[in-house]
C-alpha cells in the first residue's frame, strides 16, 4: 500500500473508534470501551509508522504526496477536495500525535475507571485524535480549518468533562470563545490566500506565492499575521494565553494529550506547514518570534509563583511553546519540530507524574500541601524527576538536546535574533528552577499527611473537592467516585509512564549536533527551497550553546537545590521581602485583570446599555406602541360585535338599503 | 303582463321574508325567512328573464335554488345538532361571539 493509504487509514481508526464507542457504549462491558480507543489509536500509530516506512522509500524530493476522496466543491475556479497531504512533516506530527495518544489512552483507561462517564471519555478523546490527525494530515486549507475547530470542540467537550463543576465548564467556554478568535483569523487568512492565489491547496498555493508576492509586500504579511492569530490562539500564546492555566479543570490525562502534548502545538505545526509564507514575509516571521519570546519569559516567571501543580505545568507548557514558535518562526524548523516531540515526551510524562500525585492526594492541587512522596510512591517521584530534568534540559536528556538547538539557531542568524537567544538562556534558567521546584517540593521533605498514609499501605481516600472553590464534587454524574487511583499500583498507568521515562531520556538522541540529525534529514522534503532550512549551525558553536544550556540548566536545579532543599523556607521569606513582584507575578502580570477591564467589563457594559436603553425603551416601545394602537381601535369597534345574530342583520339589512338608495340617488 | 306587478310581489316578499329573519328569534323560522327572502330574488329574476326572452334568469334561478337547498342542509343539520344538545331554541341567547 502506498503511504497515502496508510494516511487514510490514520485517520480511520480514530474515526471508527469514536463512533463505536458513542453508538455502542450501552453494551460495552466494563472498561471495554478504554480497551477499543486504546486499540484504534494504536493501530492509527501503527499506520503513522507504516506511512513513514512508505515515505522513507522514496527519494528525497518526491516525499510529498498528495490523495484525494472526494471532490467536495469544483465549480468557478473553486477546487476544494477532501484530500490529505502525506510528506515528512506531516508524518512526523501523526507518530507523535498518535504514539503519545496510545500511552495517554492506556492512562486513562486506569486514571478514569470509576468514572460515571468512563465511555463518554474515550468517545470524545478518540474524536480529539481524529480532529488532530486530520489537522494534520489536511492537503488544503478548507481541511486544515475542519480540523481546527474539531479539536476546538474536542478540547472544549474535554475540559468541560465534569460538566457538574461550575470551573470546569466556565474554563471550557473560555477555551472555545478565544479558540474561536483564532479560527477567524485562519479563516481569514484562507480567504485572503484564495483572493490572491486563487487555491486553497497547500502546493499549489505555495508554489503560486513565489511567483505573485514580493518579499515583505502587505498582503502576505496580512496573511501571515492573521495565520499568526490563529496559531496564537491555539497554542496559548500572548494575548491568547490565558484558556490554557483554566483548561486543567479537565481530567489530567486530557491535559496531557491535548493541553500539553498535542493539540497547543498546532500553532506550531501550522507556521511550520506555511513557511513558504512566512519566508516572503519576514516581518510577520519576527514578529511572531518576538510574541514567542515574550510568551516564553512570561509563562516561565509566572511558573516560579504559581502553587497549583497543575497551572505550573500549564504555564511552563505555555513557555515552551514559545520555544517551538520562536523557532519555526526564525526559520529552525527541524529544531522547533524536534522540541514539539521532546516537549510531547516530557510534558506528558510530568502531567502522567502529577495525575497520580493528584490521586493520592485525592484530587487536592495546592503543591504548598504537598511533601516527602519520595518513599510513598518512588516509581512516581523517579517518572516525575526525569521529566523535570528533560524540562530543564539537563545534559544528556531529550530537552537539552532540542532546546539548544533551537537558541544555537538563533544566534547563528545574528543581529537582533541573538537578543532573543539571551532572552531563551534567561527563561531557560527559570524553567530549570522551577521544573526542580516542582520535583523536589513533592519528593522531599517531610512526608504529608497523605504520603504518611500511603507509606503505611493504605490508599488516601477523600471525599472528592473541587481545587478552586472546595466545594464537595457531585460523583453520581461523571466524575471519578471516592477511589482515586494510585498509578503506582495500576499496570497500564505504570506501563504508559515507563514508556515515557524512556522516551523522555534517550529522545534526544535523533537529533545529536554533528552525529545524526536524523529530524533534520527526515524533514529535507517538506522544506525543500527554503534557504533558512538549508542554514546549519557548525558543529563546534552547536557544541558550545550546549555547554552553556547544561550549565544553566545545571546553576537552575542548583539554586531549587538550595532554595527548596538545602534551606527551606527562604523562597517564602523572600516572598514576603518582595511582597508586590510576588504578587505581580501571582496575579499572572495581571493578565486576566487587564482583559477583564478593557473586553469583559466594556462588552458587558455595552450589553447593560443594549438591555436597558435599547431593548427596554427603543425595541420595547414600539412593539407596546404597536400593541396599543391596535387594542385602541379593536376597543372602539368591538361594541359592534354585540353577538345578537338579529342585530348582525339588521345591520345588513340596513347597509344594503342605504348602498341601494345611493345608487338609486346617483343613477337618476 | 307587466312585469311590475311581478317585481312589487317580489318586493313584498323580500321585505317579509327580511322583516321575519330581523324579527323573529327561533332559527328555524329565520332560516324560513331566509327561504322567502331568496325565493323572492328569484321569482325577481323570472319576471325580468320573461320581459327580455332571455333565458339565462331562469338558469340562474335554479342556481339560486340548488344554493338554497344546500344551506337549508347545513342550516337544519345546525338546528337538529342544537336540539340534540337541549340548547335553547333562541338566537338571542346564543351571543358566544360577543367581542
Amino acid at each position: 500500500m502506498s503511504a497515502t493509504a496508510f494516511g487514510w487509514l490514520v485517520l480511520l481508526f480514530p474515526l471508527l473508534g469514536s463512533l463505536s464507542i458513542a453508538l455502542g457504549w450501552r453494551v460495552l462491558p466494563g472498561r471495554s470501551a478504554g480497551w477499543i480507543a486504546t486499540a484504534a489509536i494504536g493501530l492509527a500509530f501503527a499506520c503513522s509508522v507504516a506511512a513513514c516506512v512508505q515515505l522513507l522509500g522514496e527519494p528525497t524530493d518526491a516525499r510529498q504526496l498528495t490523495s484525494s476522496l472526494y471532490d467536495y466543491a469544483s465549480a468557478a475556479g473553486i477546487d476544494i477536495r477532501l484530500g490529505i497531504l502525506v510528506d515528512p512533516l506531516s508524518v512526523l506530527m501523526c507518530l507523535i500525535v498518535s504514539g503519545v495518544s496510545t500511552l495517554i489512552h492506556l492512562y486513562s483507561v486506569s486514571y478514569l475507571t470509576s468514572d460515571e462517564g468512563f465511555a463518554r471519555y474515550f468517545s470524545y478523546l478518540n474524536f480529539f485524535v481524529f480532529s488532530m490527525l486530520l489537522l494534520v494530515l489536511a492537503g488544503n486549507f478548507v481541511l486544515l480549518i475542519v480540523g481546527w475547530a474539531f479539536v476546538g470542540f474536542a478540547s472544549y467537550a474535554l475540559i468541560s468533562f465534569w460538566y457538574r463543576r461550575a470551573t470546569a465548564t466556565a474554563a471550557g467556554m473560555k477555551a472555545f470563545v478565544i479558540n474561536v478568535i483564532g479560527d477567524i483569523g485562519l479563516v481569514l487568512a484562507a480567504f485572503l490566500i484564495f483572493r490572491e492565489l486563487g487555491t486553497f491547496d497547500y502546493l499549489s498555493a505555495f508554489d503560486a506565492a513565489q511567483g505573485s508576492f514580493d518579499v515583505d509586500e502587505g498582503v502576505i504579511v496580512a496573511i501571515c499575521l492573521l495565520i499568526c492569530v490563529g496559531a496564537f490562539a491555539k497554542s496559548a500564546q500572548l494575548p491568547l494565553h490565558s484558556w490554557l492555566p483554566d483548561a486543567m479543570e479537565g481530567p489530567t490525562p486530557v491535559s496531557a494529550l491535548i493541553h500539553a502534548a498535542t493539540m497547543v502545538t498546532a500553532g506550531v505545526y501550522l507556521i511550520a506547514r506555511t513557511w513558504p509564507f512566512f519566508e516572503l514575509a519576514p516581518t510577520a516571521a519576527d514578529v511572531a518570534a518576538w510574541v514567542g519570546l515574550a510568551t516564553l519569559i512570561f509563562a516561565a516567571t509566572v511558573a516560579l509563583v504559581v502553587t497549583d501543580l497543575k497551572r505550573i505545568i500549564a504555564y511552563s507548557t505555555i513557555s515552551q511553546v514559545g520555544y517551538m514558535i520562536v523557532a519555526v518562526s526564525i526559520g529552525a524548523y527541524a529544531a522547533g519540530m524536534f522540541h514539539l516531540m521532546t516537549h510531547a515526551f516530557f510534558k506528558a510524562l510530568l502531567f502522567m507524574a502529577a495525575g497520580s500525585i493528584i490521586g493520592a492526594m485525592a484530587g487536592r492541587q495546592d503543591i504548598d500541601r504537598m511533601s516527602g512522596f519520595r518513599r510513598a510512591m518512588p516509581f512516581t517521584s523517579l517518572v516525575l524527576i526525569v521529566g523535570a530534568l528533560a524540562l530543564a534540559g539537563f545534559p544528556g536528556m531529550s530537552g537539552f538536546f532540542s532546546k539548544d538547538e533551537i537558541i544555537g539557531f538563533a544566534f547563528e542568524r545574528g543581529g537582533m535574533y541573538s537578543v532573543m537567544g539571551v532572552g531563551m538562556y534567561l527563561a531557560a534558567f527559570l524553567t530549570a528552577f522551577y521544573a526542580f521546584r516542582i520535583g523536589f517540593r513533592v519528593t522531599r521533605g517531610e512526608p504529608c499527611a497523605e504520603a504518611r498514609e500511603l507509606e503505611q499501605g493504605h490508599l488516601a481516600h477523600g471525599e472528592p473537592r473541587n481545587p478552586m472553590t472546595g466545594e464537595l464534587e457531585d460523583t453520581e454524574v461523571g466524575f471519578p467516585g471516592p477511589e482515586h487511583h494510585i498509578a503506582e499500583r495500576e499496570l497500564p498507568m505504570k506501563a504508559a509512564m515507563s514508556v515515557l521515562t524512556v522516551l523522555s531520556v534517550i529522545g534526544g538522541v535523533l537529533q545529536i549536533p554533528g552525529v545524526d540529525e536524523a529530524i533534520t534529514r527526515f524533514l529535507e522534503g517538506s522544506f525543500e527551497g527554503s534557504a533558512l532550512f538549508e542554514t546549519s549551525v557548525p558543529v563546534g558553536q552547536e557544541w558550545a550553546g550546549l555547554a552553556i544550556g547544561g550549565l544553566i540548566s545545571i546553576a537552575g536545579i542548583s539554586l531549587a537545590y538550595y532554595c527548596y532543599v538545602v534551606r527551606p523556607g527562604i523562597t517564602v521569606r523572600l516572598a514576603e521581602r518582595r511582597r508586590r513582584l510576588h504578587s505581580f507575578l501571582a496575579h499572572k502580570w495581571y493578565w486576566d485583570e487587564l482583559l477583564d477591564t478593557i473586553v469583559y467589563r466594556p462588552t458587558i457594559a455595552v450589553g447593560r446599555f443594549a438591555d436597558s436603553v435599547i431593548e427596554r425603551v427603543v425595541v420595547n416601545g414600539l412593539v407596546n406602541g404597536t400593541v396599543g394602537v391596535v387594542r385602541g381601535v379593536g376597543g372602539l369597534v368591538r361594541g359592534a360585535q354585540s353577538g345578537f345574530v338579529r342585530a348582525y342583520a339588521l345591520l345588513l339589512v340596513t347597509g344594503f338599503a342605504a348602498l341601494g338608495l345611493y345608487f338609486l340617488v346617483v343613477s337618476s | 303582463m307587466d312585469v311590475s306587478w311581478y317585481l312589487v310581489l317580489s318586493a313584498l316578499l323580500f321585505a317579509i321574508g327580511a322583516g321575519g329573519v330581523l324579527i323573529r328569534r327561533s332559527p328555524l323560522v329565520i332560516l324560513l325567512c331566509l327561504e322567502l327572502m331568496l325565493n323572492a330574488g328569484n321569482l325577481a329574476l323570472l319576471a325580468f328573464s320573461r320581459a327580455n326572452g332571455n333565458e339565462d334568469g331562469q338558469v340562474f334561478a335554479l342556481v339560486v335554488m340548488v344554493v338554497a337547498a344546500c344551506e337549508v342542509v347545513v342550516g337544519l343539520g345546525l338546528i337538529v345538532a342544537m336540539f340534540r344538545r337541549r340548547l335553547p331554541l333562541n338566537v338571542d341567547d346564543m351571543r358566544e361571539l360577543r367581542g
